[in-house]
């Protein structure tokens, strides 16, 4: 896959070269194509989703694998988790529209900044709810996976709950933890209809996370079908191959945290 | 979904070879914009019932269309807009265009009480420059002295994913502001220099309506069939038009160049809608290509006949404004230029 896309990227290659990384301007009329935006937009995008979701799935992850792993509530929520792992997309993104979008825009009339509703911290709120089930499951099952006879020990010691969450738990999934969220921002990095319809789909480097800004998966999205000309339909492949890049770096960085903590 | 866009490029180059390969002239394949889809898909289907002959229209975007022509996949192709000169060159032999049918693109905008707004083209440009950035801007006040106009900041909303619809739109800006042409110029998909974008006119629509004090542009079904408040647009002539059926089809009640690769936007027609545009059906003016058989060339230029002539009666009750006498009668004489090995088709 990775072949197939560079070969199709290369007529972009040789036209743009690395302006591609750094050019900010994305101009299908001149043909100039710069895809750094993009590039920010969806790192800002992924990691805000990240920062909001992580403490929620966390907290699920050790409600449903300590405190009630067991039972209709917990069968309840662990079930009602699993399930916005299967709503589409879009979905999310009419939700966001009519229940995000008014809420975050009487906000920025409080706050004093353009009142468009949607946006990085728009996006970035419905991404954080979609990624939750990934990392919480993960965590679910790291979390239940923790021995007993240690928790035992713990608490023998005269350990509180709160103490033998802190101390024993968490070090002891910590691997199992960032896999998790590598894995929520797998998916964060990747997600394409949602973001698109709540993004606001401007190419510009965002300022403050109010402003609308645009991800290299929506401008894809977007702008596929009707990319007429050779360095373009090209550049939108390379705009894919970046994608690819990042996410494998990602990985790449976030498994060797994995290791880290293993060793 | 990096993964799942390759192989969806390699499905949709290669998934009608074999069928249009064949000769048979029963299933005819075209494909392209997705503006005048549901118009061909009601001509298609009547065209099915009176003939026989199944024509199957994929709606991939106008740029697929070209493309899938290109490659000879296809009986015919489909686009919003004429193929420039840089575009005839690459592919492999002369196209003919022939115009089914007009679109017009509509202003819209979020005021309370819905005033009809008049605009004229200097404003529009400015607007979408951003350089008018206030509803109660003397420029706008002193064309519509009747509306009560706030002092709101004005939001541009536009089209996210590239489209005829910003096509012609830019086009027009283009014909009646240099400083739009200079920059952002005409295209599918532009460097907005200012507003946010939504996908596809729904997108549009509903961000306007959801949007206090935004303005955006829109096909014309769609703000009949949703009854969202339009601008009326100065045209060259300086009348105040209104977007209808009938003031589109005017627009194009000009003399036509002999390839018919025009753009309707800003003509000199006295009672036209001034952002309007034909949308083609593209064909080989040499049909002997690949292949092919010369019945599967004739029953091609039969449908295309059909559709500029019969077929026009489907195009109101859909919304799309039906070619006029003159455009229909230039469309026929292009369409008597295709041959097969030499030989005219009609």
């Amino acid at each position: 896959m990775f072949l197939t896309l560079l070969v199709s990227s290369l007529p972009s290659i040789k036209a743009l070269g690395w302006k591609f990384i750094y050019g900010k301007t994305w101009d299908p009329v001149s043909g100039e194509f710069g895809a750094l935006s993009f590039l920010i937009g969806t790192l800002l995008t992924s990691t805000l989703a990240l920062l909001i979701s992580s403490p929620f799935s966390l907290t699920i992850g050790l409600f449903l694998g300590e405190y009630y792993p067991k039972g209709w509530f917990s069968s309840l929520l662990k079930n009602a988790v699993e399930l916005l792992a299967g709503i589409p997309s879009v979905v999310y993104g009419f939700w966001g529209i009519y229940f995000i979008v008014p809420v975050v825009r009487s906000l920025e009339m409080k706050v004093g900044v353009a009142p468009y509703g949607v946006g990085i911290l728009t996006a970035s709120l419905i991404l954080s709810i979609m990624i939750i089930p990934y990392s919480a499951s993960l965590i679910r099952l790291v979390v239940s996976m923790v021995p007993e006879s240690l928790k035992e020990a713990a608490y023998s010691l005269g350990a509180t709950r709160f103490e033998v969450i802190r101390f024993i738990i968490i070090p002891y999934i910590r691997s199992g933890l960032s896999a998790g969220i590598l894995l929520a921002l797998g998916r964060a990095l990747g997600e394409t209809m949602a973001v698109t319809m709540l993004i606001g789909n401007t190419q510009a480097i965002p300022k403050s996370i109010f402003d609308t800004s645009d991800t290299m998966a929506s401008v894809i999205a977007n702008q596929f079908t009707e990319a007429t000309g050779n360095v373009y339909f090209s550049a939108l492949i390379e705009t894919g191959l970046l994608l690819f890049v990042v996410t494998t770096i990602i990985n790449i960085i976030g498994r060797n945290i994995i290791k880290r903590f293993e060793s | 979904m990096v993964g799942l866009a390759l192989p969806l490029v390699l499905l949709t180059f290669n998934v009608n070879q074999p069928v249009s390969a064949q000769g048979s002239a029963k299933e005819l394949i075209g494909a392209g914009a997705t503006f005048p889809f549901p118009l061909y898909s009601k001509m298609f289907d009547e065209y099915h019932k009176e003939k026989g002959i199944q024509v199957n229209y994929q709606s991939i975007g106008s740029g697929g269309g070209i493309k899938q022509l290109e490659n000879k996949t296809v009986d015919f192709g489909a686009s919003d807009a004429p193929l420039s000169d840089e575009e005839m060159k690459a592919m492999p032999g002369p196209v003919i265009h022939i115009p089914t049918c007009l679109g017009a693109v509509m202003i819209t905008y979020n005021l309370t009480g819905s005033p009809k707004l008049k605009l004229t083209p200097d404003v529009i440009a400015d607007i979408f420059l951003g350089k008018i950035t206030k509803w109660n801007d003397k420029r706008l006040t002193s064309l519509n002295p009747t509306a009560k106009l706030p002092n709101l900041d004005i939001t541009v909303i536009h089209r996210s994913d590239g489209s005829g619809t910003t096509y012609v739109f830019s086009d027009y800006l283009s014909k009646v502001s240099s400083v739009w042409k200079t920059k952002p110029g005409t295209g599918k998909a532009l460097d907005w220099p200012v507003g946010i974008g939504a996908k596809g006119n729904e997108g549009v629509g509903g961000m306007v309506k959801q949007t206090p004090g935004s303005i955006g542009y829109v096909e014309l079904a769609y703000v009949i069939q949703t009854h969202i408040p339009s601008a009326l647009v100065k045209n060259k002539s300086g009348n105040f038009i209104e977007a209808s059926l009938k003031s589109i089809s005017a627009s194009a009640a000009v003399t036509l160049p002999a390839d018919l690769r025009v753009s309707l936007t800003n003509t000199e027609a006295k009672d036209g809608y001034p952002i309007t545009s034909f949308t083609y059906i593209l064909l080989y003016e040499k049909q002997a290509y690949g292949d092919r058989t010369m019945e599967k060339a004739k029953g091609t230029i039969e449908l295309v006949n059909w559709m500029i002539t019969k077929g026009q009666q489907f195009a109101e009750p859909l919304l799309y404004a039906p070619l006029p006498k003159k455009a229909a009668e230039s469309a026929m004489s292009r369409l008597k230029l295709v041959t097969f090995n030499g030989k005219p088709l009609m």
